[in-house]
């Protein structure tokens, strides 16, 4: 999903970071007030960035002949919400774009809007709608998971179909939207599916070794856990 | 059922393991001399996008000079992470066996 640098001409590159800036505002807010209230949290903080750190950093082949990445901001977004899992993915996003050309500067404000916040609203919109239809908590997180991943490549498929759109002979602006979206998100529905698998599979290990701190941040009620507990044993 | 989740994970991997390899061996067999299969969806868009003729205004300040060190970045990403997540998962782990 890393457009790259230079690949978004004036003045799409200045509006992508109008955008996304205010979420990243909100997310430093949000931010500060766990780092003040919630401290016990912080760890687990610290292991849903290096999940995007390692997710984002493997490129792995597709069955159409093609690489891509998996986002990994699924797991952020369900603990945390998606403004500060937008901080997270702006600091990946600086790592690639500085240190592998991967991404870029300019592009920085179109790639943290489809990778740090439209994918992860959409986990987290997914996650308390399956949580409120009592749906199976690792089925539920599996699907947001995936979903989001998804998710992120339609929109930087829309992205550059805004700023590059076919002439109106082939299709307009629905015809590169297409031809991006056959690139981008055909490519990653098999990676989507097996980041969905292993963010479930971490939730697991989370809800074995810290319930107390899934219950604090809401993330899960102590019913859940203790059914989820017993299930287990 | 108590690793559950693990088997499940381990066979959806295994099956994306076997998917791979399968249509591997079919693009393989259909490539030019010279081509080369399972470049990144990224640069397929900006491919797309450089046919109609549109040149980058700017390009990165620094870019890795080899695949080699390109790939060293990389996984300094992936290691910083796993490292990371190693740590405080061992940390919970023990403080649980500790309590």
């Amino acid at each position: 999903m890393h457009i790259m640098e230079g690949f978004l001409p004036s003045p799409w590159w200045q509006i992508w970071f109008i955008v996304a800036i205010p979420f990243l505002v909100l997310g430093l807010y949000q931010l500060k007030k766990l780092f003040a209230e919630k401290r016990e949290t912080i760890p687990l903080l610290a292991v849903a960035g290096a999940f995007v750190f390692v997710l984002s950093s493997l490129k792995l082949p597709s069955v159409n002949g093609s690489c891509s990445h998996p986002t990994g901001t699924g797991l952020s977004a369900i603990l945390f919400g998606p403004f500060i899992t937008s901080i997270l993915a702006l600091i990946v996003l600086l790592y690639q774009a500085i240190f592998l050309a991967h991404g870029g500067l300019t592009t920085l404000g179109a790639n943290v809007f489809s990778m740090g916040i439209s994918g992860p609203i959409v986990a987290y919109a997914l996650y308390v709608a399956g949580k409120k239809a009592s749906l199976n908590t690792f089925v539920n997180v599996f699907i947001a998971a995936t979903v989001a991943d998804l998710f992120t490549y339609v929109v930087t498929a829309g992205q550059l179909a805004l700023a590059f759109p076919a002439p109106a002979a082939q299709g307009g602006l629905l015809g590169s939207f297409s031809a991006f979206l056959v690139i981008f998100a055909l490519t990653q529905v098999p990676l989507a599916i097996i980041e969905g698998v292993i963010i479930a599979l971490v939730f697991k290990y989370i809800i074995d070794v810290r319930p107390d701190i899934l219950v604090k941040l809401n993330v899960l009620t102590q019913n859940t856990v203790n059914r989820i507990r017993e299930a287990a044993s | 059922m108590k690793y559950k989740a693990e088997i499940i994970a381990g066979i959806v991997i295994l099956a994306f393991a076997i998917i791979f390899l399968l249509t591997n061996a079919s693009i393989q067999q259909n490539l030019a001399e010279g081509e080369e299969a399972w470049g990144g969806a990224d640069g397929q868009a900006a491919e797309i996008i450089e046919s109609s003729g549109y040149e980058p205004w700017i390009s990165p300040v620094w870019e890795p000079p080899s695949g080699e060190i390109e790939s060293l970045f990389f996984s300094l990403q992936a290691a910083i992470g796993a490292l990371i997540i190693g740590y405080f998962f061992g940390y919970y782990r023990s403080r649980q066996a500790a309590s």
